[in-house]
């Protein structure tokens, strides 16, 4: 006869050595995920910046966000960092006398804060409601308020502190650029890029972008060389064919090279971004985190992705824990049994 | 001394006086004195004292020699309406040799221009217009006979105050440029001095009049900067002052003529405007006296930097300005803003209050944890116990 002991103890080995059956041979790591062949970005070159922040007035207009004050006189929108309702910020860095413009001692030099759109985001790999998502032909990393529900794992997975959330509203949403795809149907394309007066943004095909940063990163500091603005591709060319964005001249002009650092940030940072940028001024001091070309998202997928594999960690958990319990608990009918012999 | 109120000059004949000479009313005549000494950014009371000198001060004598140039800042000198300039310069200024305008011609002017020189020696103004070649011995440019070098330096010699008018006086202006066949050179090149410059193609005929009245009231000329430039009036960037300024903040911009952006009005920097590159009181005084928005932004046309050497007929018209004022916003974040206070002691104290009750309430309830299995064992067993005995009765 099968004592009651006896069927629990056959049941716990049975249900291991069914999991250790569906455990596949080693669990296979997840690499990076690739940026979509036609993805969309942005080229920041802040070497061109002049600082006059079109581009934020521009992205509070096309995305209806109210100014934001942090002087007396509430006059000018002056937001401290991207927000609920700021998706980008032109910020400086200074230092010493601030006399020169991209020089790191003595000097300043602009940086745009805004969404990289990364290839692998830890936004919408933290989104437990895929309320973000990353679009799979464009790679933008878009919001869904509708299936949001407030948990804010993104705010905290980011790496670069770009998903902020509304806490000024009791039905704040998150709040984030999306490279303005709700213009996109119009023709029009991201509004800081279309209104930058020097082309210090540039909206295009990461593609496109990579291959201008990289010929920028080529000229000799000083030269002149034609630097498009607006985006790529440029002016009429090739606006027939694509039939998407809207009739736009050729605002190509003259400038000068500026004195670049050696690498497009965002190429391969954090399994790379669709926004890249260029600077004369080290990176991390412009508060463009120095990051690994590991994207989190796949170093986190990986581990959770093995672990739950075959549902062998809640299996062994539990195993574990039936077994300490099991060996800690003297049960009433033993000791019953113990006590009438 | 002059008089620093226009009360004072309530009852003055003088004042009077000059406005008939100017064929004005008193009212216009003093609104005249009042937009030079605005133009010039005085005090108030300058007014006064500019209405007063025009009025008694003997005309100073100008000595006006044109080279290579236009004469377009003439014309725009004639075209002043406040008052009509040819009034003016017949009646507030002497203006004993002007070639444009002089009715005399040949030897009969020469020696005008002698005779006033030496008459007026060491007070008279003179006034450059043009650029002065000076390539092969200064042979392509002459005057009875004389060169365009021999004349300044003649006429220089004895003046109070040298003024070298328009781009060309100034800089070397079109005549310079390359390959600059001539040797176009500026007057201060030539005289191997500073002088003051009223740059501009045309300059404003106010910043002209207004430098002059200057002298006329103060005795010296107005402050300039390193380039010879009346502060008063070249001290900031068409950029800065510009009507469509705001439409530049706020990324507005006109991409090509006629487009909906420039028949709005949106800003023409990327059409070529060199207001963030030219320094010149344009937007704030404006041009010709025909009411508001007639200076070339104004008319939607960029500005082409005509004040400036090296941007006015070398850079071309519509290729983008350098911005020559970038400078972080006070108000445009760091790369790191410190947020909120830290830590204070009182935010402190409670934290660990509630810390301690929530730790001490887990030991309380650790300790109690299987009381209450207990208990109720216990009192199975009283109530087995008392059924048993309750039932050993019966």
């Amino acid at each position: 006869m099968l004592s009651r002991r006896n069927f629990l103890k056959g049941c716990l080995a049975g249900s291991g050595a069914a999991a250790a059956a569906l455990v596949p041979a080693p669990a296979s790591a997840r690499g990076n995920l690739e940026r979509p062949p036609e993805a969309l970005g942005l080229l920041y070159d802040a070497t061109l910046c002049v600082g006059c922040q079109a581009c934020v007035a521009a992205c509070k207009e096309a995305n209806k966000n109210p100014a934001e004050f942090r002087a007396m006189d509430h006059l000018w929108d002056t937001p401290l960092d991207t927000t609920g309702h700021t998706f980008n910020v032109i910020k400086v860095y200074t230092n010493g006398t601030g006399a020169t413009k991209d020089v790191e001692t003595d000097g300043f030099a602009f940086m745009k804060t805004s969404c990289l759109h990364c290839a692998d985001p830890s936004c919408v790999s933290a989104c437990p409601v895929s309320a973000m998502r990353k679009d799979p032909v464009t790679g933008i990393v878009s919001y869904d308020a509708d299936a949001c529900f407030g948990c804010r794992y993104c705010v905290a997975a980011c790496a670069f502190g770009i998903p902020k959330f509304q806490y000024d509203s009791p039905t704040g949403r998150i709040g984030k650029c999306e490279l303005c795809r709700h213009r996109h149907k119009d023709g029009h394309y991201s509004a800081c890029a279309e209104v930058c007066p020097t082309g210090a943004t540039l909206f295009g095909r990461t593609t496109d972008l990579l291959a201008e940063a990289r010929r920028r990163l080529a000229l000799k500091p000083g030269e002149t060389t034609l630097i498009p603005r607006g985006r790529l591709p440029y002016g009429d060319v090739e606006a027939e064919k694509a039939n998407t964005w809207r009739r736009e001249p050729d605002q190509r002009y003259e400038a000068r090279v500026g004195n670049y650092l050696q690498h497009v940030y965002g190429e391969h940072e954090y399994g790379g971004t669709q926004v890249l940028k260029l600077s004369a001024v080290n990176f991390e001091k412009v508060g463009m985190p120095d990051l690994p070309p590991r994207s989190s998202a796949s170093i986190s997928e990986t581990i959770q992705h093995t672990l739950y594999r075959g549902m062998i960690m809640p299996v062994a958990v539990l195993g574990a824990l039936t077994w300490v319990a099991k060996r800690n608990v003297a049960p009433d009918d033993d000791k019953a049994k113990g006590d009438q012999p | 001394m002059a008089k620093q109120d226009l009360m004072l000059l309530e009852s003055d004949e003088r004042i009077d006086a000059a406005a008939t000479r100017l064929s004005m009313t008193r009212r216009e005549f003093l609104q005249f004195c009042a937009v030079l000494a605005t133009t010039l950014g005085l005090p108030q009371g300058a007014d006064a004292a500019i209405a007063e000198a025009v009025a008694t001060k003997k005309r100073p004598s100008v000595i006006w020699l044109h080279f290579q140039e236009c004469t377009g800042c003439t014309e725009s000198l004639l075209r002043a309406e406040h008052p009509t300039l040819e009034k003016l310069i017949l009646d507030v200024i002497s203006l004993d040799y002007h070639e444009t305008l002089f009715a005399a011609a040949g030897h009969q002017i020469e020696a005008a221009r002698l005779q006033a020189m030496s008459d007026n020696k060491g007070k008279y103004i003179l006034v450059i217009e043009g650029a002065i070649p000076t390539k092969d011995g200064g042979i392509y440019c002459k005057i009875g006979g004389k060169t365009a070098i021999e004349l300044t330096k003649e006429c220089a010699a004895d003046a109070a105050a040298v003024i070298a008018i328009g781009s060309c006086a100034s800089w070397g202006g079109m005549p310079s440029t390359d390959p600059n066949p001539t040797g176009a050179s500026s007057v201060s090149q030539v005289l191997g001095k500073p002088v003051v410059t009223i740059p501009g193609c045309p300059p404003n005929p106010y910043n002209f009049l207004s430098s002059v009245v200057h002298l006329l009231t103060f005795g010296a000329l107005p402050a300039v900067d390193h380039l010879g430039r009346p502060k008063f009036a070249y001290s900031r960037l068409v950029h800065e002052n510009c009507e469509r300024r705001a439409h530049f903040d706020a990324g507005r911009f006109a991409l090509e003529f006629g487009d909906d952006a420039h028949r709005q009005g949106f800003c023409l920097y990327k059409l070529g405007c060199k207001g963030p590159e030219t320094y010149a009181n344009c937007p704030t005084i404006q041009f010709g006296d025909m009411g508001a928005g007639t200076w070339p932004v104004g008319c939607g046309h960029p500005c082409i930097g005509c004040t400036e050497q090296g941007i006015a007929f070398q850079k071309p018209i519509h290729s983008l300005a350098k911005m020559k004022n970038i400078q972080p916003g006070v108000f445009l974040p760091g790369i790191v803003e410190q947020k909120g206070v830290g830590v204070t002691l009182g935010a402190a104290a409670v934290l660990a209050a509630v810390a301690g009750v929530a730790a001490g309430a887990g030991v309380k309830l650790a300790k109690n944890l299987g009381l209450s299995h207990e208990a109720e064992e216990l009192e199975r067993a009283k109530k087995a116990g008392k059924t048993s005995s309750e039932s050993a009765e019966v």
